[in-house]
């Protein structure tokens, strides 16, 4: 029988190390994250974060460590965790020669309705999803965006408590994203967890209450979006000049300033750089500016952007100083 | 947006039997529905018939009696190593489009899923079996012994079917991609066609008689006709290979099915 309780923890991560041969794809993870939450799990490309959503599924076992999913060990008791979850992957894993229809009640069943409660699972999914149209046609004949939605349902006739979303909107067009993210915030605010992975900042913004940053295999920073964004090294100094020319100057004088390398963007004649010092850093950078003649289209103090906090975590962009994140130890350039 | 309240959690996981039947309804859904697998193997399977009776077939010596009497009961043997392609790939596809993640990820029992499949496949080739014998029969087979022979090498072939689905669910298991199963299943035609099925094994050059003597083909199209003539050799060699090669595919298929 499930061993969730109410107490438990959705996730509970420690040392979790999975292997692929010689491929370390997850390197000693550690992590916990609370229920009743939209959990985005953000990081490049290889990163780990569809090797971790398939641990979580209990696809994969892990090498070492261990892995609770709602207080259930996916090693030791895979079924409890199988009862719990509802997985959608990255492709659409729908039979495309059954209807919508037929595709709800038959996964209803395998996750072991009875006939009535499998159709009466069904109905409710076409209704929720707004499937109904389409319910009665072959999946083969749906759009994109249709058999996502479908797929997203068919991982809900079981009446999961979390959730899993493998890259959920990858290769739909914009109409087919809002879709699902509309269908991701209709079932969090009917309580059901949500884990998802993504590669879209944007996506974590909008549906993300808690936000876990992983690169090469370990968990670099986590928090809800308010604390990653600040954890990049506070508020951001911009400055944009007049004259393209001179931004190479300002940037030196930003870095006198903060003693931080500033991030150059030549096209929008943008220099930024993050302030510790908040508004007292901007009094300098003004002054220095003035100091050197410098004429300045725009100049103010904002809070970091998601991506500007991503990219500082996982140190992909050398244009943007590495931030001193209380959470961050992995390596910068 | 409250309709989502009236899904009920399941109390239990379904049992064994019920997911392997729901499994295997799928597969025969896609089979029924998917022209291009249940007619067209049965099309394929004509074509060929029509090759080596009417086209290759008079310039083969088998023996005494007729070529048509010669082929057919091979011809019913074998069919499954030629529509088998089509399981693997169809293991292969649902791996690919994560049609095998969603079934593991469910509470079913892992071995029903090797299971429901097995039993779809097997009504597949069964099938093909029971269409091709019938297409031999119009081509001018005719049993030379009693209809229980004719029966219990009938029931060889079925079991042949079973025996031959699960060895391609593990070839689909195995392929990299969908169009490496396809090409690996392509494996199959070298046993049926350097076997005693098609041509008597004495004709080959003699670097190749060993590999067309001991592999599992020839005992098992061998048996088919002994049976039909109401003899019992090649039987126990025939029913031997069966096990043999049911004893590692089926293990091996409900391991890597975890995997997949």
């Amino acid at each position: 029988m499930s061993a969730a309780s109410g107490g438990a923890p959705l996730l509970e991560a420690r040392g979790l190390t999975v292997r692929f041969g010689k491929v370390t794809a997850l390197d000693g993870l550690d992590l916990v994250a609370p229920s009743g939450q939209v959990l985005a799990i953000l990081g490049p490309n290889g990163a780990g974060k569809t090797t971790f959503v398939r641990t979580v599924a209990t696809l994969l076992r892990p090498a070492s460590g261990e892995l609770r999913v709602r207080g259930s060990d996916v090693a030791r008791d895979p079924v409890s965790v199988r009862r719990d979850i509802g997985l959608a992957g990255q492709s659409a894993a729908v039979e495309p020669a059954m209807t919508g229809r037929e595709n709800l009640e038959m996964t209803a069943r395998l996750f072991g309705q009875p006939p009535r409660a499998a159709r009466r699972a069904a109905a409710a999914v076409i209704e929720q999803l707004d499937l109904g149209e389409v319910a009665d046609r072959r999946c083969g004949t749906y759009s994109g965006g249709q058999r996502r939605r479908l797929d997203l349902g068919a991982s809900l006739v079981g009446a999961p408590r979390l959730l899993l979303l493998d890259e959920p909107t990858t290769g739909l067009d914009p109409a087919g994203r809002r879709e699902v993210w509309e269908a991701v915030r209709g079932l969090r605010a009917l309580g059901t967890d949500v884990l998802l992975t993504t590669h879209y900042l944007d996506e974590a913004d909008e549906l993300a209450d808690h936000v876990v940053v992983i690169d090469h295999g370990r968990c670099i920073a986590a928090g809800t979006l308010g604390q990653l964004k600040a954890s990049v090294g506070h508020d951001v100094i911009e400055v944009t000049v007049s004259d393209p020319a001179r931004l190479e100057q300002a940037g030196q004088i930003l870095r006198s300033v903060t003693c931080r390398p500033a991030g150059l963007d030549p096209g929008g004649r943008r220099a930024s750089v993050p302030a510790a010092g908040g508004a007292g850093q901007l009094a300098a950078v003004i002054r220095g500016l003035d100091e050197s003649a410098i004429g300045v289209d725009e100049i103010g103090l904002r809070r970091p952007t998601l991506d500007e906090a991503f990219l500082a975590l996982t140190g992909d962009h050398s244009d943007i100083p590495a931030g001193a994140g209380p959470s961050y130890s992995g390596s910068s350039r | 947006m409250t309709m989502m309240t009236t899904i009920t959690r399941p109390v239990s996981p379904p049992g064994a039997a019920r997911a392997s039947l729901e499994v295997a309804r799928r597969v025969l859904r896609k089979y029924m529905r998917t022209p291009g697998l249940s007619v067209m193997g049965v099309v394929q399977s004509a074509l060929f018939l029509f090759c080596f009776r009417y086209v290759f077939g008079g310039a083969i010596h088998a023996g005494t009696g007729s070529y048509v009497d010669y082929l057919v009961p091979s011809y019913v043997a074998t069919i499954v190593l030629f529509t088998g392609g089509g399981i693997a790939v169809a293991v292969a596809e649902d791996r690919a489009m994560g049609f095998t993640d969603r079934l593991l990820s469910l509470p079913l029992p892992r071995s029903s899923i090797v299971l429901g499949r097995t039993l779809a496949d097997s009504a597949t080739n069964a099938w093909s079996i029971l269409a091709t014998a019938a297409l031999g029969f119009l081509f001018g087979f005719r049993l030379s012994g009693s209809v229980l022979d004719g029966l219990a090498a009938l029931g060889l072939c079925l079991l042949y079917g079973v025996v031959f689905t699960l060895v391609f669910i593990v070839m689909g298991l195995f392929a990299a991609s969908v169009q490496a199963a396809q090409g690996l299943s392509l494996i199959a035609f070298v046993f049926a066609f350097i076997s005693s099925a098609y041509v008597p094994a004495g004709s080959r050059p003699g670097w190749l008689q060993p590999f067309a003597k001991y592999q599992p083909i020839t005992p098992m199209v061998n048996a088919v006709r002994a049976l039909i003539a109401g003899s019992g050799s090649d039987l126990t060699v025939a029913l031997a290979w069966s096990a043999a090669l049911l004893a590692v595919a089926a293990p091996v298929a409900v391991i890597r099915y975890r995997r997949a």
